[in-house]
């Protein structure tokens, strides 16, 4: 066996491991978080008075106008002056969050603004209230219009995990560096570490499609009626 | 019986409804006609309070709400309001992302708290009275036009409310497909079922109508019976209106 092929077989399970143990959690949590904030700030675009308005777009425009490892740093590495101190994880996790509530919220509300007028009155005409209406009406609808969006978010966050390395969260482009450190081969390692991205991204891409081709049951007809 | 009295609906400084009285007798058929942007939906939305007008009184289900251009009624009261009336809409408004079926279930599962298997029975039932039993499981986009408000009437119908408002129930339809949905009304009305329908469609407003009321810029110029209004109408305003609705011209024109 070659001795690129020992490494990289050797290699193989502390970076899945870390990947399991780390990437995915993180991934998944940031994901989570991610879109209830940016559920409750698309909200408050949409129905809150201009205050509360004004306080979530100067957050959008924040997130959205810096980069992202920059946040992450400020968060990490800058925040213990202001005397708070978080560890790795929590550090990534709350910027990872932020950023997934800031991108998904416009998603959000964009297709919250696309379920017809007619169904939210339907919905009052047989007095649901407006949180039933919302429930029952309006957010599976919108959910239907999102869903190839907020996946496209899902898999860049996936991608994006990887900068919480940087942080010193020993996630799986971390245990990568640390192994190239000490092997002096960082083309194998690296080329593995993304050959394992891209597992778990065409993984979660295959489920992506399953979700959208069940949300969109009833669209041709939908397309019919309008 | 439900009443309006003394109606105002104002929408940004533009008065729409100019104090509008009206007695629906419980059981009967009251067809609102007018030509366009004369109130009538407008007025229809007042009575299940999709919209609140700025004065004026309004009874139904035993409780009177008094209107002021100040303050909205409580919350629960306007949603005991719209609890106690249906309401159809020229585009039928079914809910799209559910099936036949779980749209004439879903007030009473959601707002009237019925177990599943009841509301289940209640709305097959239904759908046979309106000749869509065998769409149950189909999604609304399947439908044509003429089977949406069918079943989007026995949606409405559904918890047994007081009164059925209908805004141009058949005027997105198909001279044939708005037979099938006249033909669900009238046998409706021969219930009892009282209504208060908004049409252009003669064989609504003249033939299962008990009472005829004409509206015109936000004002009952007259009502009366459909002889009455159709063959002698008592204001000039009327029979010119009247005579456009015996004219072959469509809807558009008016
Ligand atoms: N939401 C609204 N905002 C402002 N004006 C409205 C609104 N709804 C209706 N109007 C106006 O009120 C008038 C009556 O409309 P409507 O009740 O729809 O009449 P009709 O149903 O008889 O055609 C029209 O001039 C219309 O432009
Ligand atoms: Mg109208």
């Amino acid at each position: 066996m070659p001795p690129w092929l020992t490494l990289a077989l050797h290699s193989f399970w502390p970076l899945l491991k870390a990947g399991l143990a780390l990437t995915v959690p993180l991934t998944l949590f940031s994901f989570v978080g991610g879109l209830l904030l940016g559920f409750v700030v698309a909200l408050i675009r949409l129905f809150a008075p201009p205050p509360a308005v004004a306080i979530v777009r100067f957050y959008i425009w924040l997130i959205r106008g810096t980069p992202l490892l920059v946040q992450l740093f400020i968060i990490f590495y800058g925040l213990p002056n202001a005397g708070i101190v978080l560890d790795a994880f929590t550090a990534a996790l709350i910027g990872f969050v932020l950023n997934v509530g800031a991108y998904t919220s416009e998603v959000i509300r964009a297709a919250i603004l696309s379920v017809p007028r007619g169904q939210w009155q339907a919905s009052s005409a047989i007095g649901m209230t407006w949180a039933q209406t919302m429930r029952r009406t309006i957010v599976p609808q919108a959910t239907r219009v999102a869903i190839p969006s907020l996946s496209n978010s899902f898999i860049s966050l996936v991608k994006d995990t990887s900068l919480a390395a940087a942080l010193t969260v020993p996630e799986m482009f971390q245990v990568a560096q640390q192994i190239a450190a000490v092997t002096y081969e960082p083309l194998i390692l690296y080329c593995e570490t993304a050959l394992i991205y891209l597992i778990f991204s065409s993984v979660l891409s295959a489920w992506q499609t399953r979700i959208e081709t069940r949300s969109m049951r009833h669209v041709p007809k939908l397309e019919a009626a309008q | 019986m439900i009443s309006l009295s003394g109606i105002v609906k104002t929408y940004a400084a533009q008065p729409v409804l100019h104090g509008v009285d009206l007695a629906l007798e419980a059981g009967s058929v009251t067809t609102l006609i007018g030509p366009s942007g004369s109130g009538k939906s407008t007025l229809l939305r007042c009575v299940n309070l999709l919209e609140v007008p700025q004065a004026g009184a309004l009874s139904v289900a035993g409780q009177t709400l008094s209107f002021t251009p100040q303050s909205r009624p409580a919350r629960d009261a306007i949603l005991a309001v719209r609890r106690a009336t249906g309401m159809i809409f020229q585009d039928f408004q079914l809910f799209a992302h559910r099936t036949v079926l779980q749209n004439v279930m879903e007030s009473l599962l959601t707002v009237h708290r019925w177990a599943p298997p009841k509301a289940r029975a209640r709305a097959l039932e239904l759908l046979e009275k309106v000749g869509m039993q065998h769409k149950a499981d189909a999604w609304p986009g399947e439908l044509s036009g003429g089977q949406q408000q069918r079943v989007a009437i026995a949606r409405a119908m559904a918890p047994s409310p007081q009164i059925l408002l209908c805004d141009e129930p058949t005027s997105a339809l198909d001279p044939e497909l708005a037979g099938d949905v006249i033909n669900v009304l009238a046998q409706l009305a021969a219930e009892g079922t009282t209504m208060l329908i908004a049409t252009h469609d003669l064989r609504l407003a003249a033939h299962i109508a008990h009472q005829v009321v004409f509206l015109d810029a936000g004002r009952i110029v007259e009502r009366g019976s459909p002889q009455e209004i159709f063959a002698h109408p008592s204001q000039q305003r009327t029979e010119t209106f009247v005579a456009t609705l015996n004219s072959p011209l469509p809807d558009w024109v008016i």
